[in-house]
């Protein structure tokens, strides 16, 4: 039986129809992982046809862990004049970008809380100065309710925050603060974010006027598979406008250290993960990349995720905050992504941030 | 829009689809067939197939137990190239447990005690004798599975003491059943590369492992890998003891063991996980006669031990408490795991726990 419903996604799939909500949800619930693992497959190499898979160097500092938005499966932040709470200067943040550049890296991505005390003209001249001084980088900042902060703070629309950007230097945006785009969950999880809608506008926007941009979703806390299947609806209808997501990144939630401890334990395991990528893979039909993140469920499920329909290894990630605050710290080399890619199976490739090839092992 | 009730052979590499015919038949795979499944890349094709034979054994059961892992000694006169655990008497880094030790390293309650060590050369057979006994004595809910049959073989090498005498006075003493370690893996060859040709080899373990089930004794089954053996050898590893199975049928449950590189470093690195999860699967295939394969959490890791309940596995042994010859070759798993961490990675997956003795007696079914 699940294996006629599985034809019946395949012959979509084979006749380019996309799939639709039912789909979704049965993807997501009783179809069986080894199917789709295959199929997924199928279709990470009608994309990709080459055994390579990218990766890229890149650090990931933050540059404040203040925050006033409470999300409660965050263990990073803390409220302003929390004794904890900490704020780098320009000069302090661009020595980060200069450690990650001097180690190789070719993508900083940073972000931060939400800090009402910073000007617009700090991450401005974060941007200018990473630009001027390291132009091997490429500055992967701030995600989308950062952006909406910048509006808030210095009295500007959303979109000339994403011009001024643009013009200090900035083409990419990272795609976190995404958790699940669903109306239910993030009233949940994060009421003080805004909707889905909140997220989905710095990106439409930001497509709009010429950047890059990731979507991510953090998994297993209290979404249902209509949630996920919420969240695929939303980006890949986003994408269908301008084609500016370079790759969907799932992961799962770390409950440690959050609010959201007290009513789940344990973050989901790699049969999760795995039927999370290859159904991302077959829903998003209009994403050229999906990401495997060693980093966040374990070297060895990301490896065997590349035969999920993966074809990113994610990046070295030189330095990490977020998930370590939730107790979670997983560390590597350049040297180690390109063996695990190899023991995979696999060709490593180092791609840039947008995903262009710089060099192949 | 075509809808089939029968798996469609959809396999990406078709060598693996006349191999499909016969598994869904119910017949025997030849040892073409198991080189056939090692040179094939398509994990997909042979998680089904192990799946499908797993799947219409036991359904979505995965079992485990509550056991405790005990080593009375790790002082040993081998030298095996692999070996991170035994110590030569005397060495920085040996033990000998006396039997209050051990008994005190099995709680009450335990179901399962796990019990195996080095090649002790003062250590008369009395004196494992006598623990058995202790241990049976002081914990009589607990199952004993003790002693390889390399230790069996050993008794005979050092003592003179026939395993059939051994086994019989092992199991009036309370053993219950044998675990599958001592196998490595059966090649000449690597015997004398490896340094293990003292020690029993294939046809001497496969001997006593068939003694032990004409004595009403039920053994496990295991195979190193991930070293330097070849596909053909793993295939003729799995083949000799499927025979032995045909011929004495004792056996519960075949155990693959990545090989941990800890200090011995035979290879540069440990198998990735979709070499374990090939393997699982292949063994799966080859062994039809088998009741089990376990995904061993201590050699692969617990997320990969999840995946490969997809790839034929219906076992992950159990929480051990406090296991050592992995983790003295550096395993990165956790030495023990609480009920709540097993129940957890076979959840995950899917499946449906199922708590079970020694013998594989149902405990309990957890929902």
């Amino acid at each position: 039986m699940e294996l006629s419903r599985l034809e019946e996604v395949r012959s979509k799939l084979e006749a380019g129809k996309r799939l639709e909500r039912a789909d979704g949800r049965w993807l997501l619930t009783e179809a069986p992982l080894v199917e789709i693992g295959a199929l997924a497959q199928e279709v990470r190499f009608q994309r990709i046809p080459e055994r390579r898979v990218t990766f890229v160097i890149d650090s990931n500092p933050n540059y404040t862990n203040v925050c006033i938005t409470d999300c409660q499966f965050c263990a990073f932040y803390r409220k302003p004049g929390d004794p904890e709470a900490w704020t780098l200067t320009v000069e302090q943040v661009l020595e980060k970008v200069a450690f990650a550049a001097e180690k190789g890296a070719t993508t900083v991505l940073l972000q931060g809380g939400h800090n009402p005390a910073l000007p617009l003209d700090y991450y401005l001249d974060i941007v200018r100065e990473t630009r001027r001084r390291f132009p091997q980088v490429t500055p992967h900042f701030f995600t989308a309710s950062e952006i909406q902060t910048m509006a808030q703070v210095s009295g500007l629309a959303m979109p000339d925050v994403l011009r001024r950007l643009r013009e200090a230097g900035q083409d990419t945006l990272p795609g976190g603060g995404a958790e699940v785009l669903s109306e239910r969950v993030r009233k949940r999880i994060e009421p003080k974010k805004g909707g889905p809608k909140a997220w989905l506008d710095v990106h439409r926007e930001a497509h709009r006027q010429g950047f890059k941009s990731t979507a991510t979703m953090m998994y297993g806390h209290v979404e249902e598979p209509d949630d996920i299947v919420d969240h695929w609806e939303a980006v890949r209808d986003l994408q269908d406008e301008h084609h500016g997501f370079t790759a969907f990144v799932p992961w799962s939630f770390k409950p440690g250290n959050t609010l959201l401890e007290k009513w789940i334990k344990t973050y989901k395991g790699p049969s999760t993960y795995l039927r999370m990528l290859a159904a991302s893979r077959l829903y998003l039909d209009n994403f050229d990349h999906v990401q495997a993140s060693w980093f966040s469920e374990g070297k060895r499920a990301g490896q065997v995720a590349l035969s999920w329909g993966a074809d990113d290894f994610g990046g070295t990630l030189f330095e990490e905050n977020v998930h370590a605050a939730a107790d979670y710290v997983n560390k590597t080399t350049v040297d180690e992504i390109i063996t695990l890619i190899r023991d995979a199976g696999y060709t490593p490739v180092q791609r840039t941030t947008e995903y262009e090839i710089l060099r192949e092992y | 829009m075509p809808t089939t009730t029968t798996a469609p052979a959809r396999f990406r590499d078709k060598s693996l689809a006349p191999l499909w015919d016969k598994v869904r038949a119910g017949e025997r795979l030849t040892r073409e067939d198991g080189l056939t499944l090692f040179a094939s890349d398509d994990l997909h094709g042979l998680g089904r197939m192990a799946d499908h034979v797993k799947s219409a054994r036991h359904g979505d059961r995965v079992f485990f137990v509550l056991n405790r892992y005990v080593n009375p000694t790790n002082v040993c006169v081998l030298s095996c190239a692999f070996c991170d655990f035994a110590r030569k008497p005397g060495e920085e880094g040996a033990f000998e447990n006396s039997i209050e030790d051990v008994l005190e390293m099995i709680k009450p309650g335990t179901r399962e005690a796990h019990i195996v060590g080095g090649h002790h050369p003062e250590w008369p057979f009395e004196y494992f004798e006598r623990m058995i006994a202790a241990v049976h004595a002081a914990r009589p809910e607990t199952q004993i599975k003790a002693f390889t049959a390399a230790e069996v073989d050993y008794w005979w090498r050092r003592w003179k003491i026939e395993p059939r005498e051994s086994l019989t006075r092992l199991k009036a003493a309370g053993l219950h059943s044998m675990p599958g370690g001592g196998a490595e893996i059966f090649s000449k060859r690597l015997a004398k590369q490896l340094r293990y040709s003292g020690k029993a080899d294939a046809d001497r373990w496969l001997e006593i492992h068939g003694i032990a089930h004409g004595l009403g004794i039920h053994t496990n089954a295991t195979m190193l890998y991930g070293h330097v053996e070849t596909l053909e050898e793993r295939v003729d590893h799995l083949l000799r003891l499927r025979e032995q199975q045909d011929r004495s049928g004792g056996f519960l449950t075949f155990i693959p063991l990545a090989y941990q590189v800890g200090t011995t470093k035979l290879v540069p690195r440990q198998t990735p996980p979709t070499d374990d999860l090939r393997t699982i699967a292949i063994s799966r295939l080859l062994l039809d006669n088998f009741p089990h394969i376990e995904a061993y959490w201590v050699m692969i890791g617990e997320e990969t031990a999840s995946l490969a309940l997809h790839f034929g596995a219906s076992d992950v042994n159990g929480t051990l408490e406090d296991e050592k010859i992995a983790h003295m070759a550096q395993a990165e798993s956790p030495a023990g795991l609480a009920r709540e961490q097993i129940l957890r990675m076979i959840r995950d997956a899917g499946k449906t726990p199922v708590e079970r003795d020694a013998l594989y007696n149902v405990v309990k079914v957890w929902s």
